[in-house]
């Protein structure tokens, strides 16, 4: 390598990580943001929707989207299961069978396994519903730099809850690969899955 | 109690060497308190160490995990870091108390530092009145730029070097604005015209930006909706706080600023040096 090519190089390199630092590492592959190495890979030790003890390796081997929310949940989390459920639709059989859908409620008071069986079954075999106690729960939002709080409760009782809109999307190990907001269609969520899954043959 | 106590006062994200950076700090300073025993450092103590302790309590204890998960409890962050926190700091004036408290190695190795040619050189330059300016509005633009605020809330690392450049630049442009020597005294020391001019420019950048998020009618920021909030909130609410925080005292401070300035200039103007000068009329401020 010449002095001069060296030098070339290097100014590349540098310009690569000023725009990485910028947060724009590349082509925009995809319509859900990249998080690959950016956020760390799945780990859990949570309850399933059957009173069973899991951990992320249960689910090894498989594409798993990871959802936050609650069965009270008036909007989000019923419009974005539907959205996964259709987004799944279209994907090939074969394929689809590879996926898992975790729904993770983080109001473990009022979502008991039975609760969330009932609420996650009415989705699909795809989806399963996890929960856990507080500390569990907190461990697992605050690897991925998410959060939830409660309201206040109304005379009935009912209380809402806040949590993260988004779908994690995590490789077969377990890797963290993309982050799906509420702005992303069906279709567009669709062709985010097919590309991933075509990367990772 | 206690846990709650316990609760507040533990960081969110523990960040050692940052830890270690304030206590080093504190401690030289209450150190070069003590040795100097005089009066007239209590009001200035005062400022710095307020400066001090706010600049930690948003980085250090549990409110930086609300500043994380709420807009305006981030933008309330950032105008302690950038603009509040520093700005007590700076015009505490705290060199000389602190090099009375800090060990003679820590002086010499600070001084000795600053006479680097490359150090003292970049120094200058970041404390040019244009760069300088271009700077303190840059950074508010930059990470507030909606994708680049995005991957800045969801990368740990990005987080932590979008605080530390707002808290370190704070100080470096309020150091600037509020140097209460002399114009001239250091070539970085300019004159109370100058620096009035560029505390007045900084100002309707941040009115614009401020108001723009306060008025918009549409999400501006979804990387709180992505994560989730501390607290159920509306997302307009938050980002209406969120807009008015950096909009009207953010700004306010350059008003504030140039109140002490002015005073400066008028006690430079009565001080003895430039009085028995020939200059007493025509003042270079």
């Amino acid at each position: 390598m010449t002095a001069r090519s060296f030098q070339r190089h290097a100014i590349a390199g540098l310009l690569c990580a000023v725009l990485m630092l910028a947060g724009c590492g590349g082509e925009p592959e995809y319509t859900a943001h990249d998080i690959a190495g950016v956020m760390p890979d799945l780990a859990f030790e949570l309850t399933d929707d059957q009173g069973e003890t899991v951990t992320e390796a249960d689910y090894d081997g498989r594409l798993k989207l990871l959802f936050f929310g609650y069965t009270n949940c008036p909007d989000i989390c019923p419009a974005t299961m539907s959205r996964i459920r259709a987004a799944l639709g279209g994907l090939d059989d074969d394929v689809r069978d590879d996926v898992d859908v975790l729904f993770l409620s983080v109001d473990p008071e009022r979502d008991t396994p039975k609760r969330l069986e009932q609420y996650t079954s009415s989705f699909g075999d795809a989806f399963v519903g996890l929960t856990g106690n507080q500390d569990q729960l907190k461990t697992l939002t605050k690897r991925y730099r998410v959060t939830y709080g409660y309201g206040e409760p109304n005379d009935n009782g009912f209380y809402l809850v806040s949590h993260s809109s988004a779908i994690f999307v995590f490789g077969p190990e377990g890797r963290s690969r993309l982050l799906v907001n509420q702005t992303e269609t069906v279709d567009e969520l669709t062709a985010d899955l097919k590309k991933l899954l075509a990367s990772l043959e | 109690m206690t846990d709650e106590i316990i609760r507040w006062i533990t960081p969110w994200e523990p960040q050692p060497w940052l830890i270690a950076v304030f206590a080093l700090v504190a401690a030289c300073y209450l150190r070069g308190l003590v040795r100097r025993r005089r009066a007239r450092d209590a009001l200035p103590a005062l400022a710095f160490l307020l400066g001090l302790v706010s600049m930690y309590v948003v980085m250090q204890t549990h409110v930086d995990y609300y500043a994380q998960y709420m807009f305006f409890i981030h933008r309330a962050q950032h105008l302690i870091l950038h603009h509040l926190g520093p700005f007590l700091i700076a015009l505490s004036m705290p060199t000389a108390i602190l090099a009375a408290g800090a060990p003679a190695w820590l002086n010499r190795g600070m001084r000795g530092l600053g006479a680097l040619p490359p150090i003292s050189w970049s120094y200058r330059f970041i404390q040019h009145p244009v760069i300088s300016a271009v700077l303190f509005v840059g950074l508010i633009y930059f990470w507030l730029t909606p994708s680049i605020h995005f991957t800045a809330m969801l990368s740990a690392r990005d987080y932590w070097l979008m605080n530390l450049s707002m808290a370190v630049d704070g100080l470096l442009f309020w150091w600037f604005m509020l140097d209460p020597r002399p114009p001239g005294t250091t070539r970085t020391t300019y004159s109370t015209g100058l620096r009035i001019i560029v505390l007045w420019a900084v100002m309707p950048p941040q009115i614009a930006l401020g108001a723009y998020i306060a008025l918009a009618p549409d999400t501006v920021y979804d990387v709180y909706a992505v994560c989730g909030r501390a607290f159920p909130i509306s997302p307009i609410v938050d980002q209406q706080l969120g807009g008015l925080i950096t909009w009207i005292p953010a700004a306010m401070m350059s008003v504030v600023a140039t109140l002490i300035l002015l005073r400066f200039g008028f006690v430079h103007d009565r001080s003895p040096a430039v009085a028995a000068g020939t200059s007493t009329k025509e003042s270079p401020t």
